[in-house]
């Protein structure tokens, strides 16, 4: 009876499994082994950056705590898995719906739970978004059950690619070019586009930027549902490291709000810098020393947040 | 805000509270475990009202303090002294000396950055009670508690009913502990320090120490939580340090209302209450019941359960 909800509340918080580390050690020596937690390690914060960005981007310009994040990576997963699995699309297609899809249904939820929360204080947004999160769980689990919703790949990126000097598994550095590309095009966005400048603008003082004639709502709202959308693409893409099931929310919320906090709220540059170096420092632990990995992720995040209480690049509210 | 209204009778609701707590001892003779499972809750989420309610300290790590009371007891009982009260005051010093320590750095940061730090510090202490397996048992749990009668009188029995009234007893002696201290000098300094920080500085508060002090107040108070828990279920598992544990505490003292001690308990019994209900009658949709219960509390009753009765009042008077 609610076993399943208390254990993903337990799962730790990376939760990730890069595949008997000592066997990878033994077989390919100590370079190798530098060389698969390195692509590991990125691969892994490629993932953490693309669902956690929205996730700061939010949070900075609302001022929400949102713990339902994950949700939106979640209902991507499970769309693309029903997409994808059930019935039969190609993996592009598939992914491309579920994440439309799931931006479709962040934008309604947005205009009517979160936008009610805004002017509310962080424990009634801590209560709500959590019972949002509950909301996501359950629907999930009516409709495709509790199991585990495998995302099917597509046969190009399945197996290893052969760079010539080395061999490394496709699927990794596709996940790195995607979070490269998630980059550079919200880099452009931010930097070069009229809607970067409003939200770099709402970011910063939302009442000034209101009383210029920025329609905050507005930039709130496309803001939110571009989050919604690069949740629901890094849920997709992570499905091999963070594997998606109904519980996802809750088992992985510690691990996005982490990213969150050691980057800085509302800092695209500070999440991405975030998101490798825990997903890196995750990685090699649990390579290097798999019995304490744990221990070394919260205190590499402890480490950070005694020297910079408001993140690596966040600034002083 | 606790002052007792004009025509009030003073502590009322407790008194209507601890009826029912003896009424559901005979109403429900066969869920002992499950009511003496809230009891030890509620303290939980008091020490949760004290530190977050009172403070306004967002601590997502309660359990650290919970899991510290909890090991110590367990370890007390096995290897020192099984006496009941003694662990106790066991669990309480373990959770207060955590508290103390871990309050030190945490309450020099606020907001996002401390629900972060509190977490991080529960996990570690979970990841120490985990690798220290010839001391803790592992992830197997402290087994071999075997405690003594409460006071050399009251021996625990299967059924459960020494649990329920050590766990009552206990709780009410928390509640008036945590209602005493609220209404002192310092109890007004700390919600005097959630209120606005820079003035009570500015009047000569030493605001730091204050919050550490309250924090260790609620260590305590959770550690006696904790000990309780490892003497009635007579297993200590990895559990007690567990996220879930401070997540559904502070779900719980919310969904309550915070900052009156009495909202504490009732948002423990009607969210354990629903989630066993719910969870019995559907154990796959249950959740839906839980989301839909927060979700209804944060938009139609803001000041939480606690507030019910008085935004039906309002509701009333408005036709």
């Amino acid at each position: 009876m609610g076993r399943e909800f208390r254990v993903a509340w337990l799962g730790r918080a990376s939760g990730h499994d890069p595949g008997a580390p000592e066997a990878a050690l033994a077989r390919r020596g100590p370079m190798g082994t530098l060389v698969n937690i390195l692509v590991d390690g990125v691969a892994y914060g490629m993932i953490l950056f693309m669902i956690a960005v929205g996730l700061s981007v939010t949070m900075g310009l609302m001022r929400v705590i949102n713990l339902a994040h994950g949700g939106f990576a979640l209902i991507g997963g499970a769309l693309a898995h029903w997409l994808g699995a059930r019935l039969g699309l190609g993996f592009v297609p598939a992914a491309g719906l579920a994440i439309a899809a799931t931006v479709a249904l962040a934008v309604p939820l947005e205009r009517v739970l979160y936008r009610r929360l805004y002017g509310k204080g962080e424990l009634e947004q801590v209560l709500a978004t959590i019972g949002i999160a509950f909301l996501i769980i359950a629907s999930v689990n009516l409709l495709f059950g509790s199991g585990l919703l495998a995302i099917p790949l597509p046969e190009a990126i399945r197996g290893p690619v052969d760079l010539g000097f080395r061999t490394l598994p496709a699927h990794r550095l596709v996940v790195i070019g995607a979070g490269l590309g998630v980059l550079a095009l919200l880099h452009l966005l931010i930097a070069r586009t009229r809607f970067g400048i409003n939200l770099r603008a709402a970011v910063d003082n939302r009442d000034a930027a209101a009383a210029l004639g920025i329609d905050t709502g507005r930039v709130q709202a496309a803001a939110f549902a571009l989050g919604a959308g690069l949740a629901a693409l890094g849920g997709i893409l992570g499905a091999e490291l963070l594997p998606i099931e109904a519980y996802y929310p809750l088992r992985y919320m510690v691990l996005f709000l982490i990213v969150v906090a050691v980057g800085g709220l509302g800092s695209v540059a500070g999440s991405f810098l975030a998101a490798l170096t825990l997903g890196i420092i995750d990685t090699a632990a649990r390579y290097v020393v798999p019995d304490f990995g744990t221990i070394f992720f919260f205190l590499a995040m402890m480490a950070v947040l005694a020297v910079r209480p408001h993140g690596l690049l966040g600034r002083a509210p | 805000m606790s002052a007792v209204a004009p025509g009030r009778v003073p502590l009322l609701l407790e008194a209507l509270m601890l009826a029912a707590a003896v009424a559901a001892f005979f109403l429900f003779p066969y869920s002992l475990g499950f009511l003496t499972r809230i009891l030890i809750m509620c303290v939980l989420v008091l020490s949760l009202d004290l530190v977050l309610g009172y403070g306004g300290i967002a601590t997502l790590g309660q359990a650290a303090l919970y899991g510290s009371g909890a090991y110590a007891a367990g370890l007390f009982a096995v290897h020192v002294w099984p006496a009941p009260l003694a662990g106790l005051a066991v669990g309480a010093v373990a959770g207060a000396a955590v508290a103390f320590v871990s309050g030190w750095f945490l309450l020099r940061v606020r907001g996002l950055t401390l629900l972060m730090l509190s977490i991080a510090v529960a996990q570690v202490l979970q990841e120490v009670a985990n690798k220290a397996r010839g001391l803790t048992g592992g992830a197997d749990g402290l087994a071999g508690i075997a405690m003594d009668p409460v006071l050399g009188l009251f021996a625990f029995d299967f059924v459960g009913r020494t649990a329920y009234w050590y766990a009552l007893a206990v709780l009410v002696a928390v509640f008036a502990f945590l209602r005493m201290l609220t209404a002192s000098p310092f109890g007004l300094a700390v919600r005097g320090i959630h209120e606005s920080p820079a003035r009570m500085a500015a009047i000569g508060t030493p605001v730091h120490a204050r919050l550490v002090t309250a924090y260790t107040i609620g260590g305590a108070v959770a550690g006696i939580a904790g000990a309780l828990s490892a003497q009635v279920t007579e297993l200590v598992s990895l559990e007690v340090f567990g996220f879930a544990l401070s997540a559904e505490a502070l779900i719980m003292l919310i969904l309550g209302g915070t900052g009156r001690l009495t909202g504490a308990v009732v948002g423990t019994v009607v969210f354990m209450t629903v989630e066993h209900v719910a969870a019995a009658a559907d154990p796959f949709n249950w959740l839906f019941a839980i989301g839909a219960l927060v979700l209804a509390v944060v938009f139609f009753v803001p000041a939480g359960l606690i507030g019910l009765p008085a935004a039906l009042g309002r509701l009333g008077r408005r036709r």
